[in-house]
């Protein structure tokens, strides 16, 4: 079917308007806010919300401080929809449940650890054996997950093995839910030095720690994908899979490689969720797991340095925008709205940039 | 240009992606529209099951009304209908709580209450009481929907002892009523249920519905009144989930808090699974609030405990909860350590059921006798008295004739709205016009040490009124 140019211009008048329209509300808002700091009482800001609320600096920067620790733990989410997404060109909707995952690992080993007393006493070693415990679990789910419900769709219509990842999702959350029943898992007590306020631009310590954690993971895979034969290998696999197993690279090892990186960096997630929010529940992948797609989507699929971007945009604007474009801007209980801002930023940049931020129309997507 | 060129080939190759979203579309839109029609009819199953349970008694009662009052004493004057048990069946009553899910941990006691007083209080004229199968509530409005069509497809159950949770409530308490029978909740708290204590009926109360769980007003008024004049604190703020019940405290309480003088800083929602509660903190903090109460549930609620001392503006402030936080888990965080919680008064001494003649000791034995363990939330007292509140009205409202046992289902209403000074296991039970009959006694307790939760739990500092 070819579109006539009169129908292409109408549409794309019409997404032009749309465009525009979500720039205002977003300017209008910005506006409205900065007006309010400013000075609580000029026009403009009574106008747009005559009781609005007034944030001091340090509850900004507090606000942006949670916006990035959040954004940090989508963007490794992120990651792992992205190279499934580049080598194999499905989206894996199971990966927030290999987080999760990793989420209670750490919260079971860490409070074994905690009755055996070893938590408080040398919380740095325990960390880090939580971590690679966690990383090893989520691995392994990761690999048997690709081996038992995705090998055997090779070469499947994609929509297929896109289903069966929604019903993965399912069995892991109901195998979690039977195995280790419905009740909260929680962590021990971070000790005091970690979760009082550093010095630092006073921010808190495990918000830190998150930050450089993750920092830490994404340079350990970028390391990984851009200076080692392994990374060739994926890369070539992502460009073209036949082109590069007639050169003598192996894709399935490829392909699990990828998920098990993918499964590895969705560990690392959990056991941050675990520090900044102490406890988990079998439901707890969903949610991230899907902000963690989107903010793929919004970084550009395929792209890992847009993964990690798209999740840090998306952590900083479910955090800020509730307070600083809706509430200046007069919608009631902006708190409640922090999802919708969430999915918005996904809206609204696939609007102005339909392949993503760093996007590239992808070969795969051609050959399709 | 070249984009759209790509997209209208994508369609083109997966017509049938399209196709099948289409067919879930409509299967949904379907699926709601059938449910919505049972939500905006509640009267359908009513208008089938009340003309039957009139006609049904109507035939028995013009042949037998001459006979020489059979009646003797018994309550009601015939308008709802009259249920007739043969000999040998039982007295068809039923039990709706929240006895699955996340909330099991409330319903299941409040259900092994009534199962506890059927047990205690025997037989009414001979006759035995049959709870039947206990039906879950899913403490949500379509469980409570679904469980009360059960309910009502079976003409010979005379009332329900439940719901647990108001949302279910809101749901069933009108297909309950309009059958004829009657609906005694041992844990609704929710104003919108009965009344406003001025005359004003709440936008949900049905006439047949009672309850033997206090009033969110009063709880709303208990906190207010302690934190303006025990605590001293004239800012506060209140947060809740969103739920008609958090919603509904967070809202009595910030009302109760402005008229004794007190100023409200912010009221603030959440989402049920909510991880991040730093934003709505930060909201919250703008104001400046000495205290916080947020009457939700975990895991929610420890978010917010332990993020509050985190955002700036809210180090220092005095965190308080209601009963819904009151669970082992929370109290076992270090986080929650400081903190108040409102809740009915439990202390019920020596109280007895004049029904049962039983006190709450020999309850709770008898409870951990038959199930293993100690109640695992507040309502199984509220949950034994309106059990037998219940009972005592059937036994009022009934005449044995024939051998058969006549229940007057409009008696067992008047019984229960003349209920005055009741004696129950939870103090003195009364029944207002818009059925709310709990004692409607409060207390706050403080909890000192996360090392030590059953002192906290004991620990009361505060009784209202």
């Amino acid at each position: 079917m070819q579109l006539t140019a009169k129908q292409r211009t109408r549409v794309d008048w019409f997404l032009t308007i749309l465009r525009v329209a979500a720039l205002v509300l977003i300017g209008a808002g910005l506006v409205a806010f900065v007006a309010q700091v400013v000075d609580s009482n000029n026009p403009f800001a009574r106008w747009a919300n005559p009781d609005a609320i007034n944030l001091t600096g340090r509850q900004f920067r507090d606000l942006v401080v949670a916006g990035l620790a959040q954004g940090a733990m989508y963007g490794l989410i992120a990651l792992g929809y992205s190279m499934v997404y580049g080598v194999l060109g499905f989206i894996n909707f199971a990966h927030g449940e290999v987080f999760m995952i990793g989420a209670v690992t750490g919260a079971i080993t860490s409070s074994k650890l905690a009755e055996a007393g070893a938590w408080e006493d040398n919380f740095v070693l325990c960390l880090l054996l939580v971590v690679v415990l966690s990383m090893v679990v989520c691995t392994i789910t990761a690999v048997i997950m690709e081996r038992v419900a995705y090998r055997p769709l090779r070469g499947k219509p994609r929509l297929i093995p896109l289903i069966t990842s929604i019903g993965v999702s399912f069995f892991l959350q109901n195998f979690i839910l039977v195995l280790l029943g419905p009740g909260t898992k929680t962590y021990p007590r971070m000790p005091e030095w970690l979760t009082e306020k550093r010095t630092f631009l006073e921010i808190q310590g495990t918000r830190l720690l998150v930050l450089a954690a993750a920092a830490v993971a994404m340079v350990g895979l970028w390391y990984l994908v851009e200076r080692t034969k392994t990374g060739k290998a994926m890369r070539a696999v992502a460009e073209d899979a036949e082109i590069a197993s007639l050169m003598g690279i192996d894709v399935n090892r490829v392909i699990v490689k990828t998920f098990a990186v993918g499964g590895a960096m969705a560990g690392v997630a959990g056991i941050l969720w675990g520090l900044l929010f102490n406890s988990v529940l079998h439901t707890a992948g969903f949610l991230p797991g899907i902000k963690a797609f989107s903010a793929a989507v919004v970084g550009g699929i395929g792209n890992l340095g847009g993964s990690m971007a798209g999740g840090l945009t998306i952590g900083v604007a479910e955090s800020l925008g509730p307070l600083v474009i809706l509430e200046p801007l007069g919608v009631s209980g902006p708190s409640q709205l922090r999802d919708a801002v969430a999915f918005s930023v996904l809206i609204i940049v696939l609007l102005v940039r339909p392949s993503g931020i760093f996007g590239e129309r992808l070969p795969s997507e051609e050959r399709t | 240009m070249n984009r759209f060129g790509i997209l209208t080939k994508a369609r083109q190759k997966r017509r049938g992606i399209p196709l099948l979203l289409a067919l879930l579309a409509v299967f949904s839109l379907l699926a709601m529209s059938c449910g919505n029609d049972d939500d905006d009819a509640p009267a359908a199953p009513e208008a089938t099951a009340a003309p039957e349970a009139t006609q049904a008694p109507a035939a028995p009662e013009p042949t037998e009304a001459p006979a020489p009052d059979p009646r003797g004493d018994a309550l009601g004057d015939g308008s709802l209908g009259i249920v007739t048990v043969s000999t040998g069946e039982g007295i068809q009553i039923r039990s709706l709580n929240a006895i699955s899910g996340p909330v099991a941990f409330l319903g299941l006691p409040n259900q092994r209450g009534v199962e506890l007083a059927i047990a205690d209080y025997g037989d009414i004229h001979g006759f035995s009481v049959d709870l039947g199968t206990p039906l879950d509530d899913l403490c949500s409005a379509e469980g409570g929907q679904a469980a009360a069509q059960t309910i009502v497809a079976d003409e010979q159950v005379i009332g329900v002892v439940g719901t647990s949770c108001s949302g279910a409530a809101v749901a069933a308490s009108p297909l309950v009523t309009q059958a004829g029978m009657v609906m005694i909740s041992p844990s609704n708290t929710s104003p919108a249920l009965t009344s406003d204590f001025e005359g004003n009926p709440g936008e949900s109360y049905n006439v047949g519905y009672y309850r033997t769980a206090h009033n969110d007003l009063v709880q709303g008024a208990a906190m207010a009144n302690f934190v303006f004049s025990e605590l001293g604190i004239s800012a506060a703020a209140a947060l809740h989930d969103g739920d008609p019940y958090t919603q509904g405290l967070a809202q009595a309480f910030s009302n109760a808090y402005e008229e004794v003088g007190g100023t409200t800083t912010g009221i603030v929602g959440i989402n049920k699974g909510d991880t991040d509660m730093v934003p709505a903190l930060t909201e919250l903090a703008t104001g400046s609030p000495g205290a916080l109460f947020f009457p939700i549930f975990p895991p929610e609620g420890d978010h917010v405990a332990a993020q509050a001392p985190t955002v700036s503006g809210l180090e220092g402030t005095q965190l308080l909860a209601a009963d819904g936080m009151l669970v082992d888990g929370f109290l076992e965080l270090a986080d929650s350590e400081g903190m108040y919680f409102s809740g009915p008064d439990l202390r019920f001494g020596s109280n007895v059921n004049q029904g049962t003649g039983r006190n709450a000791d020999q309850i709770l034995a008898a409870y951990e006798a038959a199930y293993g363990e100690l109640p695992s939330a507040a309502f199984w007292g509220h949950s034994y008295d309106a059990a037998t509140l219940l009972l005592d009205a059937i036994a009022a409202a009934s005449w044995v004739e024939d051998g058969d046992l006549h229940i007057d289902r409009a008696g067992v209403r008047q019984y229960l709205s003349e209920v005055s000074g009741y004696s129950g296991v939870t103090g003195s039970l009364s029944c207002d016009d818009f059925g709310d009959c709990a004692s409607q006694k409060i207390t706050v307790i403080h909890h000192e040490s996360a090392a030590d939760i059953e002192a906290s739990k004991n620990n009361v500092v505060y009784a209202y009124p």
